[in-house]
């Protein structure tokens, strides 16, 4: 298979022939004078795995509610496989939610939780606890078939939910916070389950989270919300390694972020930096014009501390600086590094080595890196 | 340490304050003597003459029957009041139904009783007055404390059956929508068994009300239709006997079982939601 194929096939937004199979346009929804969600498109395609991204109060969850039929938009339309959902009540729509609070019918046991959307489907007793049976096997509940939700752990009321929610074989399905009541070593199995899960069936998942290692570990794709608004729409590592903005860089990770003005457009770019001097900085061809401000986003993992200076080479940028803290974490240890200006430059470097003599406190060390290791942002 | 007897005198002190009429009473309707204030020994001999007593025997069977059904009307009514007062916050006249909903719980006795005595006494000559209408006041009886008692209890049964609804997580009903049920189906699969324990304490309460009241029943019976506590005011302006002690005795406990069972599914509901 070729390379334009395969990602033709599992990487569908990069061709610009494939249907999306969920188009939002121009969403706006308005609550009395606040605006949760400003004139956001979006297009999502078949068997993705999208996260919506954001802090609490971004719009992430108002957008999942109005994909879901439980809020109305003010204005824009919302089309799922190519069917407007405009006027279509909750129950009619092709589409499922799992809900933060699982919301699990407390006086109904497990099955019949499971079996409650196919009921109302019109389907046969026999046929849905069919299924029911099926789809408690897939997220290992069948042990558990009669019991009641209150008598289930956090986990196990976690896959109820999921359960209930895919039993239907929704087109897509809505999942709201899906692990942020569990705690932290069961959401990380979790993690994987949900993946596996969401392959095995090749249903369409819009997640939405402010967890963003949780973002990174599920999504094929992440939109990063902020004030009602996308920020940035793209694969998690796009994400990272290619903010389009010093919001969406200093959001995911973290982030040394350094104002300057282009000194030249010449590939390394070079920017004025004041006084920690030129920078030399990794950027597309005419993004930027010489005299523009712009904002230099370095990652902390991607400098090198030394205490012999580097030897000078063509896009090396190389400061001195004196380490003013150390945080050892086991696999690697972070350092705030004070520069000649005072500011400070985080630095996180891995432990490799178990002999080497590590750089402690108060040592004078050189920080480096490559050009192509730093983005420039212009907004 | 002052605990050490202070709080079980404030306890007993406050105990006896609260119950010791009604154990005095309990004790005295086992009273042999006639008269009410001299003890004569035990016996069950008031019991057995209660149970005598047609007019005793009838107004109990009327007073039940009251209770039985405002109680229904008035879990219904409060029911559908608390729903849409919880579940929709901006309709016309909302503040309206606020009040009048709950005007009744702070109303005086007195006042609601009067003011019901007047309406269907207005009622009767508005339908009287029109010959297709004529004859169709039921006349006042059973029929006219019925539905007084069911407007003040539905006032009761309202605010906890809005208190439940409030607690109860909104997903639930989300949920139900989302997995293809309409609203109407929503509100009987979903909502109304997860409010039930609410809604059989509201009931259990309204019950214990009805049968408790005199004042309202008072005003708008009319002949042939007393309910127990007014037979028993009655016997009482003639002077006590025995026999009313034990008919108070049996409403006690009557009364007490209800308040009780309510407190109860209450209190397990309560413990389901927070497991």
């Amino acid at each position: 298979m070729s390379d334009s194929a395969l990602a033709a096939d599992t990487k569908p937004w990069r061709s610009a022939a494939a249907r999306p199979f969920i188009s939002i346009r121009n969403i706006t929804k308005r609550f009395d004078d606040v605006t949760a969600v400003d004139d956001v498109s979006l297009d999502i395609y078949q068997g993705e795995l999208f996260c919506l991204l954001g802090g609490s109060g971004c719009g992430k969850s108002t957008l999942l509610r109005m994909m879901a039929g439980f809020e109305t938009p003010t204005a824009g339309q919302i089309l799922i496989d190519g069917q407007d959902m405009a006027g279509v009540p909750a129950d009619k729509r092709p589409t499922n939610m799992m809900f933060q609070s699982y919301a699990l019918f407390p006086h109904m046991s497990v099955e019949k939780n499971v079996a409650y959307g196919l009921l109302r489907e019109g389907k046969s007793r026999a046929e849905a606890y069919g299924r029911v049976a099926e789809m408690l096997k897939l997220v290992k509940l069948e042990a558990q078939a009669r019991r009641k939700p209150h008598q289930l752990s956090g986990g196990q009321r976690q896959r109820v939910a999921l359960a209930r929610a895919l039993v239907k074989q929704p087109k897509l399905l809505l999942l709201d916070e899906p692990l942020g009541a569990l705690d932290k070593k069961l959401r990380e199995e979790t993690q994987f389950e949900l993946i596996r899960i969401q392959e095995t069936l090749g249903v369409t998942f819009i997640v939405v989270t402010h967890d963003q290692d949780e973002a990174m570990t599920l999504a094929t794709r992440i939109g990063v919300m902020n004030e009602g608004v996308i920020r940035q729409i793209g694969e998690p590592r796009e994400i990272y390694e290619s903010p389009n903005s010093r919001y969406v860089a200093d959001f995911i990770g973290s982030v040394n972020l350094f104002e300057g003005q282009v000194a030249d457009t010449a590939a390394p770019i070079a920017v004025e930096t004041g006084d920690l001097g030129v920078m030399q900085a990794q950027g597309s061809d005419g993004s930027v014009t010489a005299g523009q401000t712009v904002w230099l986003a370095l990652r902390p993992e991607r400098i090198a501390l030394s205490r012999a200076e580097p030897a000078a080479k063509p896009g090396l940028n190389v400061l001195p600086g004196v380490v003013e803290d150390v945080a050892y974490m086991g696999h690697m240890s972070h350092f705030r590094v004070r520069l000649a200006n005072g500011r400070m430059l985080r630095v996180t470097m891995s432990n490799r080595l178990h002999d080497e003599d590590p750089i402690t406190w108060d040592e004078a060390v050189f920080a480096s890196w490559a050009a192509s290791a730093m983005r420039v942002l212009v907004e | 340490m002052a605990r050490g007897w202070f709080l079980p005198l404030a306890v007993t002190l406050g105990l006896a304050f609260l119950y010791a009429p009604i154990l005095s009473l309990v004790v005295f309707s086992f009273n042999e003597s006639r008269l009410v204030t001299v003890w004569g020994g035990f016996s069950t001999r008031w019991y057995g003459e209660l149970l005598e007593d047609a007019q005793i025997l009838g107004s109990a069977w009327i007073s039940l029957k009251v209770a039985f059904f405002s109680a229904c009307l008035a879990t219904i009514i409060g029911t559908l009041g608390a729903f849409v007062l919880v579940r929709f916050h901006r309709f016309w006249g909302r503040m309206l139904l606020v009040a009048m909903l709950t005007a009744p719980l702070v109303m005086p006795e007195v006042i609601t009783g009067l003011s019901l005595l007047l309406m269907f006494v207005a009622s009767e000559t508005f339908l009287n007055s029109h010959p297709l209408t004529s004859g169709l006041f039921p006349g006042r009886g059973v029929v006219t404390i019925v539905i007084a008692h069911t407007t003040f209890c539905a006032a009761f049964v309202a605010v906890i059956a809005q208190s439940r609804l409030r607690d109860m997580d909104q997903s639930l009903e989300e949920a139900a929508r989302d997995l293809g049920a309409g609203p109407v189906r929503v509100f009987f699969d979903i909502t109304l068994p997860v409010i039930a324990p609410a809604l059989v304490s509201g009931w259990l309460l309204a019950f214990t009300l009805s049968l408790d009241d005199l004042v309202i029943a008072s005003f708008v019976s009319g002949p042939g239709a007393s309910t127990l506590p007014m037979v028993i005011f009655s016997k009482v302006r003639l002077g006590v006997s025995p026999d009313v002690n034990a008919l108070a005795t049996i409403m006690i406990a009557i009364v007490a079982v209800a308040v009780i069972a309510a407190g109860l599914l209450m209190r397990r509901s309560a413990r389901q939601r927070t497991s």
